[in-house]
């Protein structure tokens, strides 16, 4: 950004090293989504497995 | 004191407070990763020696932090689980696995892809990239012990004493660019001197770390809450919580 309009092709093209610096981003950012979605379903696993627990003990009663 | 520890720690309490502090962690996370970003990437300026490249920095050095940072946390929640059986912290040492082994992981492919472009090649034996690899290992064995032994006690036992043996890995992997001739480079950063790098380019890597931190604390707590959950689960509380949902 040296005052100028912003020249967002340069700015993809990472000087030639475009295939190493996105790489790197995008592996990174799916690890964290990935990080946030797994505990997520994690959660809902655990819930209805203690539901299906819950469940069987009210109709052994 | 003792009781206060009971109290804190005991699984049901934990699930209640942790609950309100989650957005207190993750919120600043994405703001100050978005803000470090845009430094990064717009206000640092390009190295006269590796062009646009260096720019891996910003999340392949907090990653590696991050990786031996956990690693602590893990072992050191797990001694005092096997010391002090309070089962809060092997919780805590269980939750972290994970994350950390996903750390590893990033810094471990992020500079691979730094080291394409730079060294020429996307991996070699050195010392630092080895005893890092090991550090993902023992993550995974970790993970593995805890994931086949079915008496929880055993597993936390076990994978404990492995996480605390596997402490030896950490200085290694610190000391391993100045005890070895490596390809790596030696430390910018953590070093008694003024680092040597420009202020435009250590303040987005100090921002990224933080945020990384930040979604570490995050996310630690998120998982701690499902396996909190997952070893109450017969537990009144638990099942009490489970019918309210």
């Amino acid at each position: 950004m040296n005052g100028s309009e912003f020249n967002w092709s340069e700015f993809f093209a990472m000087g030639g090293y475009a295939f190493f610096v996105w790489t790197s981003y995008g592996l990174t950012f799916a690890v964290i989504v990935l990080n946030i979605i797994m505990p997520v379903m994690q959660r809902k696993k655990v819930i209805n497995r203690v539901k299906r627990a819950i469940r069987r003990e009210q109709l052994q009663q | 004191m003792w009781a206060w520890i009971q109290r804190f720690s005991s699984p049901k309490y934990f699930y209640d407070m942790s609950a309100k502090l989650i957005p207190w962690f993750a919120i600043p996370a994405l703001v100050i990763g978005v803000y470090g970003l845009y430094l990064g990437f717009f206000v640092a300026p390009t190295d006269y020696q590796q062009g646009e490249s260096y720019r891996i920095i910003f999340i392949h050095v907090p990653a590696a932090w991050m990786s031996l940072f956990i690693y602590v946390v893990m072992a050191v929640s797990a001694g005092i689980g096997l010391i002090w059986q309070i089962r809060l912290a092997d919780v805590i040492a269980a939750a972290s696995a994970p994350i950390g082994a996903s750390f590893t992981f990033v810094a471990l492919v992020t500079g691979s892809l730094w080291g394409k472009p730079m060294w020429g090649t996307y991996w070699v034996w050195d010392a630092r990239l080895t005893s890092e690899l090991i550090l993902l290992f023992l993550y995974f064995g970790y993970m593995a012990l805890q994931a086949s032994i079915d008496d929880q006690r055993t597993a936390d036992k076990a994978s404990g004493l492995l996480a605390i043996v596997g402490v030896v890995n950490i200085p290694i992997i610190h000391y391993s660019v100045e005890w070895w001739n490596t390809l790596h480079q030696g430390a910018t950063i953590t070093k008694l001197d003024k680092p040597s790098i420009h202020i435009d380019m250590l303040i987005p890597l100090l921002l990224m770390a933080l945020a990384f931190k930040l979604f570490y604390a995050a996310m630690v707590l998120v998982r701690a809450r499902n396996e909190a959950l997952y070893r109450d689960r017969n537990r009144r509380w638990v099942r009490e919580l489970v019918e309210k949902l």
